[in-house]
């Protein structure tokens, strides 16, 4: 029981510089009327060619901690603090013009509509192009030669036709391969994708993501994958880290965390994903709704919904706990004897 | 001697209904050859060059209290079909019976009356609410059009903000931009079911929800079902969800019922491909079972020009000559029982002409 202690995730991590590293990452919203605290304290590493999927529900924080990655957000509102690093980049330290060069650059990112984030003005062919063009210097027939590539590369059926065609003109399936092309284009070491299937039907979501898993592979991309569906990163992630109310409260590799939660917000999901369950029961839905992140109380942000909840939950957040292979868990109950929680018995058997 | 009194069914429990008329055995609603193409206008004289097919042909019926869950990709008509029932959009062809009665015919329902009857709620719950209306007056609306008294209507919407569990003194009067997705589409709930309806259709009403919001909302589903007495279509893309809260699944594709069947027998033994297809779309949470070939490849063709034959066979692993010719008929669904798990395929048919088809000897034993 002694080898239990209190470590940070991003050791938890072999040893050597990762590709992406952030390290307690705080990301506040500030106006006149209240502050938003979105990401309270994120570490993670990401090594090269690596899938790490951010599972939550809207509004735990998961989307403004990947904008933040790209300098997304409105700088006179926001107030970033933390190191995040993407290769040699320093990305809250670098000068505009480095950042502009590393969007769609090294850096790239795949949104959840693919009808809003295309330009419904110009066709698939010339968004493609200009992202090209912008990157690399290049003449606008070998652009618009690399587009039709890419077009062939996401398996764009008669891509010389869909090159000319606007983004109204697409399916929706259609249409989120053509943002994947966007982005990319330029080769990008890390991609960003910010619920990528979510929109789709179900067999284009499998398609779609046994398309970026292929991609991501041959090109060697790392990629951090932002989803609230289990299903989606039980397809696609080596990692996986559960984001709650601006923390990450569970971390591990996908085997662990899916098929050996720890901490009872990932058990809730777990339960309240419908996935065969008997008919003629009510489903294990997590009571209430997430917490308000203008004012986040001192405790665990789970505890108020939590049925494992006791009252050192509420004094202060527990700090993270992890077993030997890194998978992590923030719980005051994990691997307490006798509780109902423990990581796996790989840590308890002694040493 | 002694009877056997046996315990108050389902079908008992819908008889003590004041409103019901057909008898606990008429179904809620009978759908017979609904029909509505699109016409696609161009031209300089703005001529009628082709139509799109969105609901071709489609029957079927709903029980009372049942839960009939209709499943497609995007595109397939489903949606359209929903919005046929409401007349929401006008049919071309078909005819509705609505508990014995047909609707919109002389000595029938009228339409007003099918509209307080059935009631939908649509998948994005925020642009399904008037944003400059506090949402229990939204939800008061409908009974004041239809005749109640202010104070009469404001009572209802408060009683239903309660039973759909947003309390009404703290919920009443927002907007609907103060409140989380979950809890606008319960408000659409309790505005669904502010006129008494007695069937709901849900179109994809779970689907835009995070999976836990999603959890509790169906939960509540199951619960009004009940206390209600309703009876729902539940229109979806979500296998899984649909196989919890259905009775039976109707599939569709390209505007066509493809597959019809009461839900343990329709996941045990799917019939038609794409209905196999669409269930392997289903992905699993263990990490060791990865999908490495899509199931369906491609999109739905277009509708505009439908594949002549069956409509799916472009996309069919099994599609042979006799697919491409000759369109598989689903069978006489309106007279075939509840319990009857009918597919539109040539492999399914006796004597199709297709390799993998039963011979008549075997159908007949």
């Amino acid at each position: 029981m002694n080898q239990l202690q209190p470590i940070d995730v991003s050791k938890a991590a072999p040893q050597g510089e990762a590709f992406v590293k952030v390290e307690n990452l705080r990301v506040k919203f500030v106006s006149r009327d209240a502050t938003v605290q979105a990401v309270n304290g994120v570490s993670f590493e990401l090594d090269k060619g690596e899938v790490l999927c951010v599972i939550g529900e809207s509004g735990s924080g998961k989307s403004v901690m990947m904008r933040s990655l790209l300098r997304l957000h409105a700088k006179k509102r926001t107030v970033i603090d933390g190191v995040m690093k993407v290769g040699e980049h320093d990305i809250t330290k670098v000068d505009e013009r480095t950042m502009q060069s590393l969007r769609g650059g090294t850096i790239s990112m795949i949104f959840q509509e693919p009808m809003t984030a295309l330009d419904p003005l110009y066709t698939i062919g010339d968004q493609i192009a200009e992202t090209v063009r912008r990157h690399e210097k290049v003449s606008n027939e070998a652009a618009m030669k690399r587009a039709l590539e890419l077009l062939e590369l996401v398996r764009v059926p008669s891509p010389e036709r869909r090159l000319k065609a606007f983004p109204h003109e697409l399916s929706g399936g259609l249409r989120q391969r053509a943002m994947i092309a966007v982005a990319l284009s330029c080769k990008p070491s890390l991609l960003l994708a910010d619920e990528p299937t979510t929109a789709l039907d179900a067999s284009v979501q499998i398609q779609v993501l046994v398309l970026l898993r292929r991609l991501q592979k041959e090109l060697g991309m790392s990629m951090i994958f932002v989803t609230h569906d289990l299903g989606v990163a039980a397809q696609i992630a080596d990692k996986v880290a559960v984001m709650y109310a601006g923390r990450i409260v569970e971390y591990g590799n996908v085997h662990d965390v899916l098929m050996n939660p720890q901490h009872p917000y990932t058990r809730g999901m777990l339960s309240s994903t419908v996935k065969g369950q008997a008919r003629d029961k009510p489903l294990e839905a997590i009571p209430g709704s997430p917490p308000d992140l203008r004012a986040l109380p001192p405790g665990c942000s789970f505890a108020p919904r939590c049925r494992f909840a006791v009252p050192s939950c509420l004094v202060a957040m527990p700090e993270p706990i992890a077993d030997g292979e890194g998978h992590m868990a923030r719980c005051v109950r994990v691997g307490v004897e006798n509780a109902d929680l423990r990581l796996d018995d790989r840590m308890l058997a002694p040493a | 001697m002694t009877f056997d009194i046996a315990p108050a069914t389902k079908a008992d429990l819908i008889a003590e209904d004041p409103r019901d008329r057909g008898g606990p055995a008429q179904p809620m609603l009978i759908v017979e050859r609904l029909k509505k193409y699109f016409p696609i206008h161009a031209g300089l004289l703005n001529r009628k060059v082709a139509e799109v097919k969105a609901v071709d042909d489609v029957s079927f019926f709903v029980l009372k209290g049942e839960t009939l869950g209709i499943v497609g990709e995007s595109g397939c008509g489903k949606s359209t079909l929903a919005r046929l029932l409401m007349h929401l959009v006008a049919k071309d062809e078909g005819s509705l019976v609505l508990d014995g009665d047909p609707v919109g015919e002389r000595r029938g329902v009228s339409l007003n009356a099918l509209r307080r009857a059935l009631q939908m709620v649509f998948q994005d719950s925020y642009s399904s609410l008037n944003p400059r209306l506090p949402i229990q007056e939204s939800i008061a609306y409908g009974p004041r059009v239809q005749g109640d008294s202010a104070k009469q209507a404001k009572q209802k919407a408060r009683d239903l903000l309660e039973q759909v569990g947003l309390r009404p003194n703290l919920y009443g009067q927002r907007y609907p931009h103060e409140l989380s997705g979950g809890q606008k589409q319960r408000v659409n709930i309790a505005r669904a079911l502010a006129l008494d309806p007695r069937l709901l259709i849900l179109d994809e009403a779970v689907s835009a929800l995070d999976k836990s919001v999603e959890a509790q909302v169906l939960n509540l589903l199951q619960d009004l079902k009940e206390r209600f007495n309703l009876t729902y279509i539940f229109i979806s893309h979500d296998l899984h969800v649909v196989q919890y809260i259905s009775d039976r699944v109707l599939v569709m594709y390209l505007g066509q019922v493809v597959e019809i069947g009461p839900v343990d027998e329709f996941y045990r033994n799917p019939k038609h491909p794409y209905t196999k297809a669409l269930l392997e779309c289903r992905l699993s949470m263990d990490p060791d079972e990865r999908v490495d070939a899509a199931p369906l490849a491609g999109d739905p063709p277009n509708p505009v020009n439908p594949p002549a034959g069956c409509r799916f066979h472009p996309r069919c692993p099994f599609a042979e000559e006799v697919c491409a010719s000759k369109a598989p008929a689903l069978g006489n669904v309106l007279q075939a029982g509840a319990d009857k798990h009918l597919a539109a395929c040539h492999m399914v048919i006796a004597g199709s002409g297709h390799t993998k088809a039963p011979t008549a000897e075997l159908a007949r034993a």
